[in-house]
């Protein structure tokens, strides 16, 4: 169903209608809200077309037409729905590139390096500003504020995954493979940690809690 | 220094099974339906006799907080909304805690709902933490697959439904307001109270909203005593808490110890110090982005609890310790974080969204020293006309990390000011 006008974006026309995969999910969402509290499923379902139009379009981003099927579906006032999508900062109101690069900067980031891991990222996409897309449309670039895993700082966000103990290099790295159309590594950290303890060697107290929690599961 | 026998989260770091079975094998799930036997007002003066006070930042205490919650219901649901809306800059202790010690969450919301007469519990994670909640709701799928929750959740005869709901990218649905806005499917914008929300909450219902880590350490709480985790600590300070410590330490990382140690301690205990050495320090941003910075010369004694660091004209906040060394320009810093928070502003009340900005475009002008003298006391007065003035805290967290860098780094704006009018000058003539 075509929109009469997008007021986000004129030029585009897209329709839009919830798959069967959707569908599914949908019907797990809503028995979470009690009756008549459908409003509640707003935000999940944006981020469900969402992730639809990844699937099926290779971008993850929610088109007007998404948000009128959803005023419909929960019964809202469509301008409801709207500001909802343009208040969070995850749904993305135009295409993004097949690989959405966010990148904090915040002040616990900037302090262990992002600007680096900003850097590289534009190196290898060519791209110059937060928010533009590369020309082969692969990559998107965004400047995200905290993502909630400082001391594994900076951290550069792909898609869904969080690529921790950034550092130019292995940014570069990461984009190139990319690039070349691998795979992305397995998230995480990027120097070999497996999550927040203290790196490389434990400190004697790390080491007890381990040997602690050991003796627990005798 | 925290003994291992007294660790609360012995799989901070995963180094064992996150699931059910090795979740059993650390303690968790046993003998719950025994503790909701003790019934509500048990379990809530156990709660209030540990001292626990709210981990998310402001420190309110749990027990005290759950009191408020109708003991007789009038017909409306009562519900328990757990903030893992996990945001703050410097804080990561939430995600470690949901995707390596789940089962102390999903356990901790049974007791506390029970403890509240709710039967249902959103937790509400952030959006970005898309991982993190695939893991969490694997977790919640086995406790109900093993009769922990829902119908007659583990043998205790009550009834408790427990949903994950995603959020999409937005700091101020941590305020506990905005979080029930925005899980009733609206924009994120924090409500003025009264109503409080454990009289109208999450659909108009008494609600309870606790901080992740507040209620994954109550199972464990109940099961060792409220005397075990007053023990810990100091008074008024008690218990263990997760620190996180980022920035420029020889090794960022979280670490679960006593409130109260003493922060160099804590730093060089775990984090393997300051890069350069303690000499090196400059300051430390103490429990989160929101809470005025510390010169070294305080940091070299202020202990981390909540009191401590209101003494110095700072806060415990959500322990997030966030180290800088003296290569740090330590107004860009700030000046990062005034970006943040207009950003983040919801844009509801007038102080904090034009405000915000005011404080970013003056700091940013700050970095550079493109600044009159005068204007570090217009900076100043800039936060006294935000702070206080907005319907909830982000207005006061942006306040603070400002006056906390005119309050002790004073001589380094001005003479940034002094630098950028000698270059002018010279330019000019």
């Amino acid at each position: 169903m075509k929109p009469a006008f997008d007021p986000l974006h004129p030029t585009e026309h897209v329709s839009f209608a919830f798959d069967a995969e959707s569908e599914a999910a949908i019907a797990k969402i809503l028995a979470k809200y009690p009756e008549g509290r459908k409003a509640s499923a707003v935000v999940p379902l944006l981020d469900l077309a969402q992730r639809q139009m990844k699937r099926n379009t290779g971008s993850a981003w929610v088109p007007c037409a998404a948000m009128d099927t959803i005023a419909e579906r929960l019964g809202m006032a469509k301008i409801r729905v709207y500001e909802v999508a343009t208040f969070y900062s995850m749904f993305n109101l135009k295409p993004v590139g097949r690989w959405h690069l966010q990148v904090c900067t915040t002040t616990p980031c900037w302090l262990r390096g992002s600007d680096e891991v900003v850097a590289a990222c534009k190196k290898v996409t060519g791209i110059t500003h937060f928010g533009g897309t590369s020309e082969d449309g692969l990559f998107t670039l965004s400047e995200v504020e905290c993502l909630g895993a400082c001391v594994n700082a900076p951290i550069l966000q792909i898609n869904d995954d969080f690529y921790e103990d950034m550092d130019g290099k292995a940014a570069e790295r990461i984009l190139e493979a990319l690039k070349r159309g691998e795979p992305p590594p397995p998230p995480g950290s990027v120097i070999g940690r497996r999550a927040s303890e203290p790196w490389p060697e434990e400190t004697q107290a790390t080491a007890n809690a381990a040997d602690g929690s050991a003796e627990h599961a005798e | 220094m925290l003994s291992d026998k007294d660790r609360i989260f012995t799989n901070l770091y995963g180094r064992e099974d996150w699931r059910l079975p090795g979740a059993r094998k650390r303690g968790d799930w046993d003998g719950t339906a025994a503790i909701l036997a003790r019934g509500r007002d048990a379990i809530i003066n156990e709660v209030k006799a540990s001292g626990l006070r709210g981990r998310g930042g402001a420190g309110f205490p749990t027990g005290v907080k759950w009191s408020f919650m109708p003991k007789q219901s009038d017909g409306r649901p009562a519900y328990l909304v757990v903030n893992a809306d996990e945001s703050e800059p410097g804080t990561c202790k939430d995600r470690d805690i949901i995707r390596h010690e789940p089962h102390k969450l999903i356990e901790g919301c049974l007791i506390a709902s029970f403890a509240i007469g709710a039967h249902a519990c959103y937790i509400y994670i952030r959006g970005e933490f898309y991982n993190e909640a695939q893991r969490l709701q694997a977790a919640i799928d086995e406790a109900y697959e093993a009769g922990l929750l829902g119908r007659n959740a583990c043998g205790s005869g009550w009834d408790f439904d427990l949903y994950l709901h995603r959020g999409a990218g937005a700091y101020i649905c941590g305020e506990e307001t905005a979080l029930i806005e925005s899980l009733e499917g609206k924009k994120g914008m924090p409500r003025l109270k009264p109503p409080f929300p454990a009289a109208a909450g999450l659909y108009g219902c008494p609600t309870t909203v606790n901080n992740v880590e507040s209620i994954a350490v109550v199972p464990t709480i109940l099961r060792r005593g409220a005397a075990w985790f007053a023990g810990l600590g100091r008074p008024q300070n008690t218990g263990t808490k997760v620190f996180c410590i980022s920035g420029h330490v020889n090794k960022p990382c979280n670490v679960e110890e006593e409130l109260g140690i003493p922060l160099r301690e804590l730093i060089e205990r775990y984090a393997g110090g300051v890069r350069g050495g303690w000499d090196n320090l400059l300051a430390v941003i103490p429990g989160g982005s929101s809470v005025p910075v510390l010169p070294k010369s305080i940091c070299d004694t202020v202990l981390m609890d909540f009191d401590s660091l209101r003494e110095v004209r700072s806060g415990l906040g959500t322990a997030a310790v966030i180290v800088m060394d003296r290569s740090t320009d330590i107004v860009k810093a700030i000046a990062r974080l005034s970006k943040f928070y207009m950003h983040e502003s919801c844009g509801q009340c007038t102080p904090c969204r034009e405000g915000t900005g005011w404080l970013k475009r003056m700091m940013d002008r700050m970095v550079k020293g493109e600044a009159e003298l005068e204007e570090i006391d217009l900076l100043e007065q800039v936060t006294r006309q935000i702070e206080g003035h907005t319907i909830c805290a982000l207005g006061d967290a942006a306040a603070w990390p400002v006056q906390g860098l005119i309050r002790h780094f004073r001589p380094e704006l001005e003479a940034r000011i002094q630098a950028y009018q000698a270059r002018t000058r010279q330019a000019a003539e």
